[in-house]
């Protein structure tokens, strides 16, 4: 069996679909920070697939993957932060403590 | 290599340059200089921003292409700079309270930073310098809105930003992943090469609505808006003011550059029609939710979606002379909505009230006050003599450019929408004027930081609609800068 680039491309959309399930779905903040890194991952394997499979003579893809990787680092480090601020405030981390403002 | 590519990015350096000054200054000097830290940084920026309209920007790129400029972009970073000075300026007040005193520093770093990414995002001709540019812009934000230790809302507005940025981008990157599959490159212009053979490829049509959708979240376009309302109530005012005006002209600016330059091509058969139904959206529902609004934030946050709705006429104008209505608009823009904000943080900073039920009788007590929200309102909602009416007269003007009859319908639906919108904007008049109230705020002083921003706003929102050079100004710069 020979694989395409089918084979990496329906699993990556699988996770995407996944994340955005979770992101709605979910009630833990963390879940749902989880769920958005699910998302962004999935991106990035369809970068490199694409790059690998069907232009292999460069490396914008691999570029582009590296610095995607950093970008959600740093909005997961900031979004810890918000989250334990939070938790500062209302002692857990529940969605339904987010409802303040409404309308 | 060669260094001689760094001088084309002066605009950039000048900012960093400002933003290193102010980062010594707070770490370095010693306790009692640091009160005046605010000040300083606003001198800073108003020298900068002298110093890049006085230097010409020409066309030119850096980066093997990834990044270029040219005089209307750098007409919007001029303008940018103008809306952040008056930030900045109305902010001293509030910066030097004494919750803030010890984050005083990071809060004027912070914004200079995501003002360089706003710079990068209307420069990027790359798409992985573009999404590094809005990651700049929108994470530092993040932060911005959580600043208000105190209080809860302010955090829960940031977990609500935070949360739909990085969704947003999720969707943003999985568009343009598609696109390079498509394409194999990242680069603007030869995408636009390797588009224009392959009009009818579905997959091509996903990725363009993935990326419409990922920039109408920066810019709160209707599907895309539901975190706006909250991340203003929440937000501090200063950094309220900030997102709705600079970060949403810029994004709308950049939005602009990535349909027009990457996907030209497919502009009558896609996106125009995709930015047809969202312009409409954002326009009716905008105006709806404003009318039953009392808390202030949140009254101009709806406004400021629809305000939205009309900045993206100019880039469905997909011309030069729409680019050049859009920065018109985003000026205007700046200034009216700061007037209203200068008015609600003086307010707030001396007597802690935001609704609008609070502001029956200010007339009575802060007539001055009252008279500067007048003309904000008046200026928003396109009233003849002052430059509102003017922004939105260019737009539409830019819209029926191409006179299809589509666009007369586009134009006049956004018209009946400005007339709704006048009745919300004159509710807070009447509120002001009109309504009786027994115990009105009282008579104060504002800090004379917030009467030199109002004065700015106020003098800008009288002149700029009559001085009909700036639009012709930016109308040359749009046709010089050879985006079309």
């Amino acid at each position: 069996m020979e694989l395409t680039v089918l084979y990496y491309l329906i699993p990556s959309l699988i996770m995407f679909a996944c994340g955005i399930y979770g992101f709605i779905t979910r009630k833990n903040l963390i879940a749902i920070l989880i769920s958005l890194e699910l998302m962004l991952n999935s991106v990035d394997i369809n970068f490199v697939v694409f790059n690998r499979f069907l232009f292999p003579g460069q490396m914008e893809g691999m570029f582009f993957t590296l610095f995607a990787i950093a970008l959600a680092a740093a909005e997961t480090a900031l979004a810890i932060a918000i989250i334990i601020n939070i938790f500062r405030a209302v002692k857990n981390v529940d969605i339904e403590n987010l409802n303040k403002m409404k309308y | 290599m060669d260094y001689s590519q760094f001088m084309i990015m002066h605009q950039e350096i000048g900012l960093l340059v400002v933003f290193l000054l102010v980062f010594l200054f707070d770490t370095f000097l010693s306790k009692n200089v640091q009160s005046k830290l605010s000040v300083v940084a606003c001198v800073l920026f108003g020298a900068f921003t002298v110093y890049s309209f006085i230097q010409p920007v020409e066309v030119g790129e850096a980066f093997a292409g990834m990044y270029a400029t040219s005089p209307i972009v750098g007409a919007i970073k001029n303008i940018l700079n103008i809306g952040m000075f008056i930030v900045l300026l109305q902010s001293i007040k509030w910066n030097n309270s004494e919750s803030q005193i010890v984050r005083r520093g990071e809060f004027i770093e912070l914004m200079l930073l995501t003002l360089f990414g706003m710079y990068l995002m209307v420069s990027a001709r790359h798409f992985m310098l573009f999404i590094i540019a809005l990651e700049t812009a929108s994470l530092p934000l993040a932060a911005m809105v959580a600043f208000d230790k105190k209080t809860y809302e302010s955090h829960e507005a940031a977990v609500k930003y935070l949360f739909t940025a990085m969704f947003s981008s999720a969707i943003y990157m999985l568009g343009i992943s598609f696109v390079y599959g498509l394409s194999g490159t990242l680069y603007f212009g030869d995408i636009a090469q390797q588009v224009a053979g392959a009009e009818t490829d579905f997959l091509l049509y996903v990725a363009l609505a993935f990326v419409i959708a990922g920039v109408g979240f920066k810019i709160s376009l209707v599907p895309f808006h539901l975190w706006t309302a909250d991340v203003y109530q929440g937000a501090p005012t200063s950094v309220t003011s900030y997102l709705s005006v600079i970060s949403k002209g810029a994004a709308a600016f950049a939005s602009m550059v990535i349909l027009t330059q990457a996907f030209g091509a497919l502009y009558s058969q896609v996106w125009e029609w995709m930015l047809y139904a969202l312009i409409i959206l954002t326009i009716t529902l905008g105006n709806l939710f404003a009318i039953r609004q009392n808390n202030m934030k949140r009254f101009l946050a709806f406004s400021s979606i629809s305000q939205a709705g009309y900045i993206m006429l100019g880039v469905i104008a997909n011309a030069s002379v729409g680019m050049a209505a859009l920065s018109y608009y985003v000026l205007i823009y700046i200034f009216s909505n700061l007037a209203a904000f200068g008015v609600i943080q003086a307010i707030e900073n001396a007597k802690g009230k935001i609704d609008m039920s609070d502001y029956n009788g200010l007339y009575k007590t802060n007539p001055k006050l009252a008279f500067a929200m007048m003309l904000a309102m008046f200026s928003l909602g396109g009233i003849p003599p002052f430059a509102g009416f003017f922004s939105k007269f260019f737009i539409f003007s830019a819209a029926l450019q191409e006179g299809s009859v589509a666009m007369y319908v586009l134009v006049l639906i956004a018209l009946i929408n400005t007339i709704i919108s006048l009745y919300y904007y004159l509710l807070v008049v009447k509120a002001m004027f009109i309504n009786p109230n027994d115990n009105p705020i009282e008579s104060f002083k504002s800090h004379w930081s917030e009467r030199a921003g109002l004065v700015i706003c106020v003098a800008g929102i009288i002149i700029i609609g009559l001085v009909s050079c700036i639009y012709v100004c930016l109308t040359d710069a749009a046709n010089v800068s050879m985006m079309f």
